[in-house]
């Protein structure tokens, strides 16, 4: 017998055959069409303007920056000075997303953006997230050609935007956000939840920032 | 790693009288216990999501072979494999063999108990492959040749000095006038080595928090952002699981994260939770070309049907060691073990045999600490209990407490002999304690004479009392 057989009849030998096998595969077919929403934290239950502060209350602490900006178009000026204040270069990583292409970058000629994934070489990168999570003080970002994964984890600066709309107060919204998109029981090859910048505690349990992730985290809240 | 199991009395004398491992194991108690309490009180639906998490596992273990064939399916429908395995060894050769036909040479790992305990890293070496450990922790613990002492904090036994000893000692490379004082500094250096190992790695190997069955993804949790750099800049991606940490739906997941970093560190949420689904898209700019899921059993299918099998729920928080006095006084090497505290405690006895493992569930004060911040709500100390039972049945217990146990037993069937007997040595007990009414010498006490007083017994014994009080 080959190893998954194996494995499986040992676990059908101990489970407690109630009824029928057709009854026990009714009950898993049944959960794994219609997932239920379990318990919802009351914290994230409240007005839009309440969770976008908390939102950004929650992952301020967690070592993040932010700020909020009027409309779309406000990005590329924001994204220059953010980096002109940190003394970086006026270089910035971004991928395909069409709501960061329409920001209208031309209005900062001096900034350099670089299309693609990010070979390791990039001090800031700019994502556009897909919605965020009030409750813990989460973003959400989808991989792929738009929001190349490397951009959330190889450069030093990591800038954020998220619609003032899609800050949801909970997770299971976030997720019905991804079923929407990407339908039900599809994904994206990564789904990453991100609750700051990088971080460990691993010597003495001191925690410092920039483990091997971003060492900053920049929220731009729009709308 | 080679099990020491048998030897942890002597492993513990040796952790207690190691200074500067106590100064270390004091950030346990300072750095999770109260971050812990504080993340529970904000939330007050904490100890209903203990009940549904519960429930949840509980329902997934009624039906695991079901939600395993789920699973599966979905993983091959998103262009991914899966392979199975009932050994550590089936799974160390089906690892290699992924690794071989990649032509890996390294390959960069993220933090995962599972391939300790099948002890994968010894074998890729072995067999000519470099495993390169990404978490901080891990990767230090490395340098050192030694195993995690904890589950999620791993190098919690080192102080920094120790560390920047084996920075130097290994990363020769730079300068010698180099500063590491600092934490940070240590931070920056090992960030800076790692970033090449990534990109010089053929292979990547992450654990999994769980694995979920509608949508066939695995899911890991961390704060370092490693076994995401682990899993995307590899031309492979590998994740080794155990079985049991699939669990059914996305919300079924959603439910139990919200108790795992806050029972773990006090998080609300880890800073980076992410959910993989097979390997790069078609049009997916970045991303492993291959995904495979290694799923092992190593001995828990035949924990389920036993008095064990809710230990099958665990997440492998910590919460349990770190709230455990005998872990804060003797840290996890002592356990001799992969999983060390009151998790390893049940668990080791069922992976590797109580024979070997015997020490462990009797190195517990049955305070019930454990049992009382389990988000999964195991109870710890009836485990143990079932395997001291196991341990006497099978005659495995030392002699000294069989034949106590066995004096015992016969005056605990003879109600008025045992109330003789026990109002003589009350008497005796108290005679020898003197006027200091303390005894700092008792002959078959030396357990507890050697480390101090024991007080003399005062007055009446409590059935004497309630006699009394009743007649009165």
């Amino acid at each position: 017998m080959d190893s998954r057989s194996a494995i499986l009849s040992k676990i059908r030998a101990t489970r407690k055959m109630e009824g029928d096998d057709a009854a026990r595969r009714a009950t898993v077919a049944e959960r794994l069409a219609r997932p239920v929403s379990g318990i919802i934290p009351a914290r994230g239950q409240i007005g839009p303007e309440e969770r976008i502060a908390l939102f950004l209350d929650m992952i301020g602490k967690a070592g993040a920056t932010h700020e909020r900006l009027p409309q779309i178009a406000d990005v590329p000026s924001a994204a220059a000075r953010y980096l002109r204040e940190r003394n970086l270069p006026a270089h910035l990583r971004k991928g395909a997303d069409p709501r960061l292409a329409a920001a209208g970058w031309e209005t900062e000629p001096a900034l350099a953006l670089l299309a693609g994934a990010s070979d390791g070489q990039d001090l800031a990168a700019i994502s556009h997230a897909e919605c965020a999570i009030a409750e813990t003080g989460t973003l959400m970002l989808l991989s792929g050609p738009d929001n190349p994964v490397t951009l959330t984890f190889l450069p030093e600066h990591h800038l954020v935007v998220i619609p003032a709309d899609a800050v949801h107060g909970d997770m299971e919204r976030a997720l019905a956000r991804l079923r929407a998109i990407h339908g039900k029981g599809e994904m994206p090859r990564t789904v990453n939840f991100v609750s700051g910048p990088s971080r460990s505690a691993d010597i003495e349990q001191t925690i410092l920032l920039g483990a091997h992730g971003p060492r900053a985290l920049h929220v731009l809240v729009v709308g | 790693m080679q099990i020491t199991t048998p030897a942890f009395r002597e492993n513990s004398v040796r952790a207690l009288n190691d200074p500067q491992l106590q100064k270390a194991l004091g950030n346990v108690e300072k750095g999770f216990v109260a971050k812990r309490a504080a993340a529970k009180a904000a939330l007050p639906e904490f100890e209903a999501l203990r009940d549904q998490a519960r429930a949840i596992k509980t329902h997934t273990l009624a039906h695991l072979d079901l939600y395993l064939e789920a699973y599966e399916a979905k993983v091959k429908t998103a262009g991914g494999h899966v392979h199975w395995a009932e050994s550590a060894e089936e799974a160390r050769r089906i690892i290699l063999d992924i690794c071989r036909k990649a032509k890996a040479r390294t390959v960069t790992k993220g933090k995962s108990m599972i391939t300790e305990e099948i002890n994968l890293n010894d074998y890729l070496a072995e067999n000519g492959i470099e495993p390169v450990e990404t978490d901080l922790g891990e990767y230090i613990i490395q340098l050192r040749q030694e195993h995690p002492s904890h589950i999620i904090a791993p190098a919690i036994h080192l102080n920094k000095e120790q560390v920047e000893e084996d920075f130097r000692r290994v990363h020769t490379h730079l300068p010698e006038t180099r500063d590491l004082s600092e934490p940070v500094a240590l931070l920056s250096e090992a960030r800076a080595v790692l970033r090449e190992r990534y990109f010089a790695a053929d292979v990547g190997i992450t654990g999994a928090n769980f694995l979920i069955a509608e949508t066939g993804s695995s899911v890991i949790v961390t704060n370092e952002g490693n076994g995401d750099l682990t899993q995307t800049l590899g031309k492979v991606h590998v994740v080794v699981a155990s079985i049991e940490k699939v669990v059914p739906t996305l919300e079924d997941c959603a439910g139990i994260l919200r108790l795992l970093a806050r029972s773990a560190t006090g998080q609300d949420m880890s800073v980076y939770t992410t959910f993989s689904t097979g390997p790069r898209r078609a049009e997916d700019p970045d991303g492993p070309g291959e995904y495979h899921v290694v799923l092992i059993d190593n001995g828990r299918t035949a924990m389920l049907g036993s008095e064990f099998e809710e230990m099958l729920r665990c997440i492998r928080c910590g919460a349990c060691m770190n709230h455990c006095p005998v872990y804060h006084a003797v840290g996890g090497h002592a356990y001799g073990s992969v999983y060390p505290g009151p998790m390893g405690a049940v668990l080791t006895p069922s992976l590797n045999g109580i024979r070997i493992a015997g020490h462990l569930p009797n190195a517990s004060t049955f305070c019930g600490r454990c049992e009382s911040v389990c988000p999964m709500k195991i109870p710890l100390p009836k485990m143990m209990r079932h395997w001291r039972e196991r341990e006497f049945e099978k005659h495995l217990a030392p002699a000294a407490s069989r034949y106590g146990l066995g004096i015992w037993a016969f005056f605990a069937r003879r109600p008025t002999l045992y109330r003789l007997a026990s109002r003589l040595g009350i008497r005796l007990l108290a005679l020898l304690g003197g006027e200091k009414r303390r005894l700092s010498r008792l002959p078959l006490a030396g357990g507890w004479t050697d480390h101090r007083d024991l007080p003399a017994p005062e007055g009446e014994s409590f059935v004497a009392a309630f006699n009394r009080s009743r007649g009165a």
